[in-house]
Parts: C-alpha cells; sequence; structure tokens
C-alpha cells in the first residue's frame, strides 16, 4: 500500500517535472526541424532532423554577437571580481566602522538602476561616442552585479574562520599575504560561485545591450529577437538560436547548482 | 630616539591598518557612485528640462513643466498599478509553484536530481530566449503546443499574448522564477531536523498537520529570503513585457513606460521626469523590503 503511493507520488512528480521542462525540450526540438516542420498545427514529434536551422546562424552571424556577450560577461565579471572582493574584506574580515550604511548603499543601487540611470547613461556614452561600444556596456554590467557580488562575497569570506587570520597576522604576516595566502584559497569555491552568478546575469541581460548598443556591440539576447519575422516562419531558426544563446548558462547551472542556490541567496542559505 | 623612531612606525602601521579597509572599500565605492548614483542626479537635471532629440534645437529650461505632465496624463497610476501588479502576482505564483515543487522533490525517489536539474532549467534559460519561445511556440494561436492541447481538450484557441497579456506575462514569470523559489525552499526543507519529523510522526501528527504547524513555521525565514529576492528580479523584469506584449492590456509597467517616452518618443525631459518618480516610488518599496531583508541577512552575520 506505502509502496504504492509512493510510486504513484513520483510517477506524479515526474509527470509534472517533464511538463514543466517541456517548453525547454520543445525548443531544442524546434531546433533541427525545417521551418515547415516547425510550423504545424499539431505539434510534430518524429521528423527528419536538419541542421539547416544551425548553419542559416552562422549565415546570420551569430557569432559576432556570441562573442560580444562572451566579451561583456568575461570583462564585466572580471572587473566586478577586482571592485568586489577588496570591498566584501573591508566588510567583514576587516570591517570598517559603518558596515551597515555600506551594505544598504550597496544593495539599494541594484533596486532601480536602470530606471535612475538609463537616461543620463544613453547620452554621455552618445556624448564620448562610446554608444555600441562592447567596453562601455561591461561597465555597466560591471555596475549592475557589482551590488550582488559584494553582498554574496561577504558572505562568503565571513565563514572564514577569525583563528586562522589572526594566526597568521601573530605571525607577522602583512596585507597582502593575509589576503592572497591565507583567505583566498579557503574562499576560492566563493569567488567561482560569485563569478558564474555575475556571467550569467551579463550573459543573459536584455535592457541595457538593446539601448546602448547597436550594430558593433550588440550582445546576443536582442539578437535574438532579430529573428521575428512578420512575413514568413521563423521558429526553427529562432529556436536553433535560443538554444545556442541558453546553452552555455543552462550546462553551468546544472553543474554548479549548490553553488548557484547559495550564492543567488546571497548568502543567505547554506 | 630610536624608540621613538619604532613607536612612530607603529603608530603609522596602526594607522595603515585603520585605514587599509577605508582603502579596500573605495574603488567599489566610488566605481558604484560614478555609475548609479551621479546618473541619477543628472536625470534629475534633465528632468527639469525640455528637450525631445527630434528637436534639439528647442532645448531649455522647464521647471516642473515635465512632472505636472507626468502627474496630469494619467500614464502614472496604470504603469503603478501595472508594475506592482506584475511583481505581487508572479512572486505569489511563483512561491507557491515552487513551494509546490520544494515538497515534491524533497522526497527521496528515483531520479530525484534529474527531476530536480529538468525543473531549475527554465530560471537558468536566457529571459529574451524563454519569451519568444513562450510566445511563438507555446502560446501562438496557430502552431502554439498550448492551444493544441486547449483544442483537443474541445475549447476554441486562445490568442494568449494579445487576448490575454497580464495573465500571460504572470505565467512566463512564474515559470522563470517558480525554480529559483524552489531551489532556496529546498535547502529549507532539507535543513529541517529530522528527529523533529519523526517524534512527529511517532505522535502520529499526520502529514498535513505536520507541514503546517512544525514544516511551514521552520520555512518561514526561506520564505522570506525568497519573497524578499523574487521581488528585487520581478520589479525589474523588462525582457518578456517588451518581447511579448509591448506594454498592451495593463502590462506597461514604469520600466516600460520609461523605455517608450525615451527610445520611442526620443522625449528625454519627460521620461526622466518618469524615472525620477520610478525612483522615489522606489524607493518607497525598497526600504521597506530592505528593512526586513536587512533583519534576515544581518542577523546571520552578527552571530
Amino acid at each position: 500500500m506505502r509502496t504504492t503511493k509512493g510510486k504513484l507520488i513520483t510517477g506524479i512528480t515526474w509527470l509534472i517535472a517533464v511538463t514543466y521542462f517541456f517548453p525547454v525540450l520543445w525548443m531544442f526540438i524546434n531546433s533541427f526541424k525545417t521551418e515547415n516542420d516547425a510550423a504545424t498545427l499539431t505539434p510534430k514529434f518524429i521528423f527528419t532532423p536538419t541542421l539547416e536551422g544551425f548553419s542559416r546562424l552562422i549565415d546570420r552571424g551569430m557569432g559576432n554577437y556570441l562573442t560580444n556577450s562572451l566579451m561583456a560577461s568575461l570583462i564585466s565579471t572580471a572587473l566586478v571580481l577586482l571592485l568586489a572582493v577588496p570591498a566584501a574584506y573591508a566588510l567583514s574580515i576587516r570591517p570598517v566602522v559603518k558596515v551597515q550604511d555600506a551594505l544598504f548603499f550597496f544593495i539599494s543601487t541594484r533596486f532601480m538602476p536602470a530606471a535612475a540611470s538609463i537616461l543620463p547613461l544613453f547620452i554621455i556614452f552618445k556624448t564620448l561616442h562610446v554608444l555600441d561600444n562592447i567596453f562601455a556596456l561591461s561597465l555597466v554590467y560591471s555596475a549592475m552585479n557589482l551590488p550582488i557580488a559584494i553582498w554574496m562575497m561577504r558572505s562568503f569570506l565571513s565563514e572564514v574562520p577569525m583563528e586562522i587570520i589572526e594566526a597568521s597576522r601573530i605571525d607577522g604576516a602583512d596585507f597582502e599575504t593575509e589576503l592572497w595566502s591565507v583567505v583566498l584559497p579557503i574562499v576560492l569555491p566563493g569567488i567561482a560561485a560569485v563569478a558564474l552568478i555575475c556571467f550569467i546575469f551579463s550573459w543573459n541581460e536584455y535592457f541595457f545591450s538593446v539601448l546602448l548598443t547597436s550594430a558593433n556591440a550588440k550582445t546576443t539576447p536582442p539578437f535574438l529577437a532579430s529573428f521575428v519575422d512578420g512575413r514568413g516562419q521563423f521558429l526553427a531558426v529562432l529556436s536553433a538560436a535560443s538554444t545556442v544563446a541558453a546553452l552555455p548558462v543552462i550546462l553551468a547551472g546544472w553543474f554548479a547548482q549548490k553553488q548557484l542556490v547559495r550564492g543567488l541567496a546571497m548568502g543567505a542559505v547554506k | 630616539m630610536a624608540t621613538g623612531l619604532k613607536s612612530a612606525r607603529t603608530a603609522s602601521r596602526k594607522a595603515d591598518s585603520k585605514n587599509l579597509p577605508r582603502k579596500l572599500l573605495a574603488p567599489a565605492l566610488i566605481f558604484s557612485i560614478t555609475l548609479t548614483q551621479i546618473p541619477f542626479l543628472v536625470t534629475i537635471y534633465f528632468s527639469l528640462m525640455q528637450w525631445n532629440l527630434l528637436k534639439p534645437q528647442d532645448k531649455a529650461f522647464a521647471g516642473v513643466d515635465n512632472y505636472i505632465y507626468v502627474f496630469k496624463t494619467g500614464d502614472l497610476l496604470p504603469a503603478v498599478i501595472a508594475t506592482v501588479g506584475l511583481t505581487a502576482f508572479s512572486v505569489i505564483s511563483s512561491l507557491l509553484v515552487g513551494l509546490f515543487f520544494a515538497v515534491l522533490l524533497d522526497r527521496k525517489f528515483t531520479g530525484q536530481s534529474i527531476a530536480r536539474t529538468l525543473v531549475i532549467t527554465p530560471f537558468l534559460i536566457m529571459p529574451a530566449a524563454s519569451a519568444l519561445i513562450w510566445k511563438y511556440s507555446m502560446f501562438d494561436t496557430n502552431i502554439g503546443v498550448i492551444n493544441f492541447v486547449v483544442q483537443k481538450l474541445g475549447f476554441s484557441a486562445i490568442g494568449w499574448s494579445t487576448q490575454y497579456p497580464y495573465l500571460s506575462v504572470i505565467i512566463l514569470l512564474t515559470w522563470q522564477f517558480a525554480p529559483f523559489m524552489m531551489l532556496i525552499l529546498l535547502s529549507g526543507l532539507q535543513s529541517q531536523s529530522s528527529e523533529v519529523l519523526e517524534a512527529a510522526s511517532v505522535d502520529r501528527a499526520g502529514v498535513w498537520r505536520t507541514f503546517a504547524f512544525i514544516t511551514l513555521p521552520h520555512l518561514r525565514q526561506y520564505i522570506e529570503i525568497a519573497i524578499l529576492l523574487g521581488t528585487i528580479m520581478l520589479l525589474q523584469a523588462f525582457d518578456p513585457i517588451a518581447i511579448m506584449t509591448k506594454g498592451t492590456g495593463g502590462t506597461k509597467t514604469l520600466a516600460y513606460l520609461l523605455y517608450e517616452r525615451a527610445f520611442v518618443g526620443m522625449n528625454v525631459g519627460q521620461a526622466a521626469a518618469y524615472g525620477v518618480v520610478t525612483v522615489i516610488l522606489t524607493i518607497v518599496v525598497a526600504t521597506i523590503s530592505l528593512r526586513s531583508l536587512f533583519k534576515v541577512f544581518i542577523s546571520g552575520v552578527s552571530k
């Protein structure tokens, strides 16, 4: 009786999980169809797979957009780590007086950065001729991710046992030694989690990329929308593009689920 | 002399270690102020200007004209309602769906980790891709899978994103964010002490009573965290609206309204005024939620 009930619940769980996942699966399946196969009234599960959609992505120059996304994500993640690790250090291991004020300030900038800053950024970038520039976009992404990175990093740093740090200080370690050979090795997994999440947020960002870039520096998310074609069929190629665009983050997220949760909850969840 | 030098050195070293935290914090602080606070001050300045990018020669000081416009035209209130409503409904529904998944996936069963991996995937998908895929492969009136099912059930096809844009956006956002809620709640469920649960089952407390009186109170802190972080992320959701509904049917949020004024209407002054009002409203919401956010997060640190 018990096991029957258990099996039933397991079955239902699986059914729900697969249904929930279906849109992703469908995107994946559609990416291997011809446009005609993708646009049938009755969903087609059996068809001759083709790489036509993917080859059209190359023709449309998706490589450039992926490169832009990769650059913006890598540059901004590196910059964020460079700024966030020392700042988080000052907010945990070597606390400044007004820790709470500083934390409050940083997180408050995350609440409404877009509406507050998009217009001046647009006008300033235009004046400086860095509109449609991947480095300028990376700076904006860094500002967007910095508060979260600081909060996450601070939670990882505050778990470093103070005894280890104090022991190294008694041994006469200066700050550089303390940071590089004592603390950083311990929090390396934390830094990886922060880097992963900053990368994901930059990779997926849409708003700033739509507004601050055009032909040269446009990243992948706005490029996807360009497949929507009022006259013809486009679902197969759109699905192929979406699959390629989403795959790096899906894979990273699958393999780093634990770090992802801790990082996203900003350390509040262990 | 020698001792004096030594004490001076110690003193300077002490001053160094006192200044060090400031030095560590300064770059991040300066960077953040330059890219978020200064632009906001500039936004305030813009909001006092009559300035349309299509008519740059008419640029002039406008005083509070833009603000009068913002409050008079009646676009503001619907946008506030849309923002608050969409955020609230999406947060609540993704929390409920997330809780449901967390409870289902907390059980031990065959392929548990694979099922969990499938369920979290929607959160990992690029939001722009999700919006496009839902709009054109799920919600579409002709080739959408949902309408195929709806018609198989004997109803006529529904034009989701045109007839029910509000609901469509909530469905999409829930699909995206429920996994996030689930992940946080799941770690809450897994941190429950098994002894308490065993004691409850020895006392024949029953599944529902155990859930209501033991599990839910235990989850409270996790639910708070999930709501707060969900609110931060959903308050700024822009992609689904820009891609799926273009602000139709009550989905014109403050972010979308501002975008429309600035980059479609090219009216910098008006858009800036909307921006300032948006920020002020957000500060109100943010202050309230940040207070509770602090209680949840800081308490863990000061221990």
